[in-house]
């Protein structure tokens, strides 16, 4: 994907989003295939340094990375 | 013996002669025949009879059908005699004769080196019987007896009677024939049970093909830099209604997450913190100090008392300590009778060599208390008894010190890279190869020393360096450190005076320090120490010097310790000399500003640093003040600020007065048989005061790792761990380390499994001991915790001014 906007220095948006559509799009793809009724709303990770969420849709795609709250 | 036509023969010497077959005279080797006539051997024979050499062959010889009979003599002892004669007229001839032939052949057929055997036709022999026809005649079967014969016929008259033939069916007659039938015979047939078979399996095999068309994946295009949209296409995006509508739907969802998040912390390991309730509050471990090795040297610490300890700030497992003299009170007065019984020196000792010190660093009188220069571990500053302020530079010893981890053995000398042909560096090389034979470790000489003028009238009893964020001038106004180097230190002595010093430029260490030593031949320096700062031994100056003094001018202090609040460093370990930015002195008498000098309108003024400080004095008093120097608008000369406040709470001298290294504001100070912890801002006074205690209190230290503990150690040789969490009236653990009293304990976080805590005593040693794991490692929430302690004492402390007010 291409960011249109975004708070974090260039290289790395360009580098979570195109990361983070291709992971998007799989996770779409498994929940579809388990049930072609279902969509996904929304997905998160969390690691041992961030938690990342996204949020997809149709056309676009809202990323969130957050710090553990301590 | 094979030829039945030769019969050796012996000549004796006198048949030899009638015959002239003389041997060697007549008849040689090569010519060995001779022809002698029939007529004379039978002669011979008839004269000589029994004794002639004849007579065995006589016979043969009257046989003998020719004239000329052939004696051969027979050198070689061929066939048994030197002599042999030959029967037959044939073999007589074949004996003349084939040599001949052969002989032709011979030179005839020299090249050939093939050997022709002429053919021989196998020679009639006689039969010689060996016993086997005795074996025939017993297997032969013969008759032993004669055979009987018989012959029966009929009567003669029946013989030539007429006959008549009639047929007669056979099987009529019963008897007449003897029928043989065949039938089958149950006793002859085998029943066959088992048949061997053989089988052969063959697949069935049917050829099929099909045709599939492959597509291998092929790059239709590479992309080599990720696509961006350009500024009007970003802002059209931002502004569509489907952005809108999307930012609308997302958006909830977002926030339910992020709220989830603030409520709870994800990353929280349950199980992880369970252990660690449960390890605080289980039992106790039976050790909180280790003991893990003690240090001593018999040259240099042998009587003497350790005053300063100090970890070497990078390199694992070196601890540098100085020794002063053991002084009773008087002489501690009267410094000037003392008498330098040995060359005081600081000892590097290493993990690795508890036996042998590292280096030594020379000092021309006792030290009191040195530090390393956090922004490079290779200078070091120590202040002496005397007053004066030394530099010592290590830099060429460097590599020596962090090789002295991997091998304990031996002392290597890092002279290596500066040998060459120049005499200074011979000089230097001698010098360093003597000191490496008589194994002592290399004594590196300082590199400058303040000067006796300007410096302290009384023994130094603090040095700190100064951040290396900021720098001053004598002007007192503080100005931002460009170059990430400490340059400036600070000390104080009980001659109520506080000094400020800058280093120059000069002096940091750079990489060619060793070829400027190199260059400079025509001054003598001592061999190992880089004499870029040769200039300033003696001469060197402080910046500023503050005097401290109460409102009337005629009571003073005297520091022992002080306490700057921004002194917590970020060493950073960079090797990179940045061009220094030094400041324009602006007076005259500064011989030390070196090159590049740039104005200093460029440096920022930083005023938010705070200039405020705290000394503990010789009396007992914590006296908090301000540094910062301001132009008295009288007398137009920069003036230090008179405001100061000073508490009596010990009785006797501070000996350690220390920033928590958690807290910038929280204060521990320890003097006399009490110590108290006090946080600046706070006027009233301590927040913490402990009870006097039985023994006297002589040195301390904040831990490094937890923020409510501190180390306290005793005049018997105890050391007490208190710890603000669990006891605030009396230590939590107390241990027993020597004989004789603390006098520095300096804890140190060596990797994160390994705390230090070095401790010195009176008598000389240093102990390294290993505070253990459990013990060192915080407990969750202590530091809030004892924020919360701090900030309730405060709170308590304020009430009970205006309670008692």
């Amino acid at each position: 994907g291409i960011p249109i906007r975004t708070t974090l220095d260039n290289s790395t948006s360009v580098q979570y989003a195109g990361l983070l559509h291709q992971l998007t799009m799989k996770a779409r793809s498994t929940v579809r295939d388990i049930d072609p009724q279902n969509d996904l709303t929304f997905l998160r990770i969390r690691s041992k340094k961030h938690e990342i969420m996204v949020a997809p849709d149709k056309d676009y795609l809202l990323i969130v990375i957050q710090n553990p709250c301590e | 013996i094979g030829h039945p036509e030769i019969f050796p023969l012996v000549f004796t010497t006198k048949t030899q002669e009638i015959f002239n077959c003389r041997v060697d005279e007549d008849v040689t080797e090569e010519n060995c025949f001779k022809l002698i006539k029939k007529e004379d051997i039978i002669q011979d024979l008839k004269t000589r009879a029994a004794i002639s050499d004849f007579h065995p062959v006589k016979k043969v010889v009257l046989e003998y059908p020719g004239e000329e009979l052939l004696v051969v003599f027979d050198a070689k002892f061929q066939y048994g005699q030197n002599f042999y004669f030959v029967a037959s007229e044939e073999a007589k001839e074949n004996l003349l004769k084939p040599p001949e032939t052969a002989e032709e052949k011979e030179e005839e057929n020299r090249e050939e080196t093939l050997e022709v055997h002429p053919y021989k036709p196998p020679v009639h022999k006689p039969w010689v019987s060996l016993g086997s026809e005795k074996e025939i005649e017993e297997e032969s079967v013969k008759d032993t007896v004669t055979k009987i014969k018989y012959v029966i016929s009929q009567v003669h008259r029946k013989f030539g009677a007429p006959i008549t033939f009639t047929d007669k069916n056979a099987s009529h007659v019963k008897e007449s024939y003897v029928e043989c039938t065949s039938y089958q015979d149950k006793t002859f047939s085998i029943k066959m049970l088992e048949k061997d078979v053989g089988v052969q399996m063959v697949p069935k095999v049917r050829e099929a093909s099909t045709q599939t068309k492959w597509t291998y994946p092929k790059n239709a295009a590479t992309q080599y830099f990720p696509r961006q949209l350009s500024n009007e296409e970003k802002e059209e995006s931002l502004s569509s209604e489907k952005l809108k509508e999307f930012l609308r739907s997302v958006h909830l969802r977002m926030e339910i997450a992020l709220q989830q998040n603030e409520i709870m912390n994800a990353f929280f390991d349950d199980w992880e913190a369970l252990a660690e309730d449960e390890s605080n509050s289980g039992s106790k471990p039976d050790a909180y100090l280790k003991a893990y090795q003690s240090f001593t040297d018999l040259h240099y610490l042998k009587d003497r008392t350790i005053s300063c300890v100090c970890w070497h700030p990078t390199i694992y497992g070196i601890i540098a300590v100085s020794a002063k003299e053991q002084l009773s009170f008087e002489e501690q007065v009267n410094l000037s009778d003392k008498s330098l019984m040995q060359q005081p020196v600081i000892l590097f000792l290493s993990f690795s060599d508890p036996i042998h010190p590292q280096l030594m660093l020379e000092c021309p009188e006792d030290i009191y208390c040195f530090q390393f220069c956090p922004s490079d571990p290779n200078i070091i500053a120590g202040g002496c008894i005397n007053g004066q302020v030394l530099l010592w530079d290590i830099s060429q010893h460097e590599e020596k010190l962090q090789k002295a981890k991997t091998d304990a053995d031996g002392i290597k000398v890092t002279a290596v890279n500066m040998v060459d042909a120049f005499i200074l560096n011979t000089l230097q090389y001698i010098y360093m190869y003597v000191g490496k034979n008589s194994t002592e470790p290399p004594l590196v000489r300082h590199c400058a020393v303040s000067s006796i003028q300007y410096s302290h009238i009384k023994p130094v009893t603090d040095i700190h360096w100064l951040p290396d964020y900021f720098k001053d001038n004598r002007m007192g106004a503080t100005f931002e450190n460009r170059a990430e180097i400490c340059v400036q230190l600070v000390t104080c002595s009980s001659d109520c005076s506080v000094l400020f010093w800058g280093i120059p430029a000069t002096k940091l260490p750079e990489q060619p320090s060793s070829e400027k030593v190199r260059e400079k031949e025509i001054f003598y320096t001592p061999p190992d120490v880089p004499d870029t700062s040769k200039h300033l031994d003696l001469c060197w100056k402080p910046l500023i010097k503050m005097h401290l003094c109460e409102s009337d001018p005629n009571t003073e202090y005297g520091p022992v310790r002080i306490s700057l609040r921004e002194l917590h460093y970020h060493c950073k370990t960079s090797e990179k000399v940045q061009s220094l930015n030094t400041l324009e002195v602006p007076t005259k008498d500064s011989p030390y500003t070196e090159r590049s000098t740039s104005s200093s309108k460029n440096l920022k003024l930083l005023e938010n640093i705070s200039t405020d400080i705290f000394v503990g004095t010789e009396d007992g008093e914590i006296v908090y003040s301000n540094w910062k120097m301001e132009i008295d608008s009288d007398s137009a000369k920069p003036v230090s600020q008179k405001h100061a406040e000073e508490y009596i709470t010990h009785t006797e001298t501070i000996n350690a007065l220390q920033r928590s290294p958690f807290f910038k504001d929280i204060i521990l100070s320890i003097g006399g048989r009490n110590f108290a912890i006090w946080k600046e801002g706070v006027t009233n006074g301590p927040i913490l005061q402990s009870s006097c205690s039985a023994g006297r209190y002589t040195a301390g230290h904040w831990s490094l790792t937890r923020p409510g503990v501190f180390f306290i150690g005793r005049d018997d040789g105890n050391i007490d761990i208190w710890d603000l969490l669990k006891k605030s009236h009396e230590p939590s653990h107390f241990q027993n380390i020597s004989k004789s009293m603390i006098t520095f304990i300096s804890p140190w976080i060596a990797s994160p499994k390994q705390h230090f805590l070095a401790v010195s005593d009176d008598l000389g040693v240093l102990h390294v001991l290993e505070i253990c794991q459990k013990r060192s490692h915080p407990s969750r929430n202590e530091h809030a915790n004892i924020l919360n302690y701090f900030e309730r004492e405060v709170k308590y402390l304020k009430y009970r001014e205006q309670e008692f007010q």
